[in-house]
């Protein structure tokens, strides 16, 4: 792996800019700082809901909550979504200024649908678990579960929202340096938050399923 | 295309390719489960680690041979943290149920 591939494939922004080169690496770290920070609070989330794991306060348990199908479902889409987006930065870096940037539109477009149908997957889950009536308030394993999993929901609706706005900003101004370095920040979330996920599907969902 | 692109590429689809191998067999061994519990859940946690660790790779474009970004160390330094707190307020909490049961 030659040096230059160790950075993030977003970050090529022309070998005659070195000044925006920079800038971009420093927008990049402080970005990994504050996604570090959301790393603890999951992870805090994560330990509340492995020690309340076996607090159901006779009311639902997680056997009997979750659904294998829905949850794999939910995987498969992030998932996607993470390749897609990857698909979406390589089309920025070799994006032509002068050319109009469509394929890094339609990437970025695909992203935006795989995650609006993860939010309205992870949504129609949650009306099923309230319908059971597993809500918040019945027991402590279930505050525990709708601290966890509905942040990281909350978490993807803010990214998809970054996505409506970054796509706008592509149209509007094309793929200059300051487009570019956001959209490097918004895949950085984007993936960072698939891994949070892993975390959730193999620690609430699978742990709850497993007999 | 250029080669660099067609490698760039590569690393995105070799990233998904794993990462699903690496889920569907997670999903798996729950679904149609024939171990014990602990192992299963131990497999389960294993298959995730790893995936963790394909996504940093894959698509973070994170290594752990000599980065050329200060990244790595941020990540490592963070995961010590995690570690601490995580493990810590699993025991207390822990240790607090098994006193008050």
């Amino acid at each position: 792996m030659s040096a230059d591939e160790r950075r993030h494939v977003g970050i090529n922004l022309g070998a005659a800019d070195p000044m925006a080169h920079r800038d971009a690496e420093r927008a990049a770290f402080g970005f990994w700082v504050f996604l570090m920070s959301d790393a603890v609070i999951f992870a805090l989330l994560f330990a509340t809901y492995g020690s309340m794991l076996s607090a159901t306060a006779g009311g639902p348990t997680p056997a009997g909550s979750f659904k294998i199908g829905s949850a794999f479902a939910e995987t498969l889409v992030l998932l996607s979504s993470s390749f897609t987006f990857g698909m979406a930065s390589i089309s920025m870096k070799y994006a032509d200024r002068a050319e109009r940037p469509a394929p890094l539109l339609a990437w970025l477009a695909a992203t935006l649908i795989l995650g609006l149908s993860f939010i309205g997957m992870e949504l129609h889950d949650f009306v099923g678990l309230f319908r059971e009536g597993a809500y918040p308030s019945r027991s402590g394993f279930l505050s525990a579960f709708f601290a966890l999993v509905p942040l990281h929901g909350l978490h993807v609706l803010a990214g998809s929202l970054w996505l409506i706005v970054m796509m706008a900003q592509v149209a509007v101004f094309g793929c200059d340096a300051r487009v570019k370095i956001d959209i490097l920040r918004l895949g950085l979330f984007w993936h960072f938050l698939d891994i949070v996920w892993i975390a959730i599907f193999s620690v609430v969902y699978l742990q709850g399923l497993i007999r | 295309m250029s080669l660099e692109r067609r490698s760039e590429m590569r690393r995105y689809a070799v990233g998904y390719g794993i990462s699903l191998l690496l889920t569907g067999a997670a999903f798996a061994a729950v679904y149609w489960q024939k171990l014990g519990t602990m192992t299963t859940l131990g497999i389960v946690f294993t298959l995730g680690l790893a995936q963790v660790m394909v996504h940093f790779r894959f698509f973070l474009h994170i290594s752990l041979r000599r980065s050329a970004r200060d990244d790595l160390q941020l990540i490592l330094f963070s995961a010590v943290i995690i570690a601490l707190m995580v493990s810590g307020t699993v025991v207390i909490l822990l240790n607090l149920r098994a006193r008050m049961m």
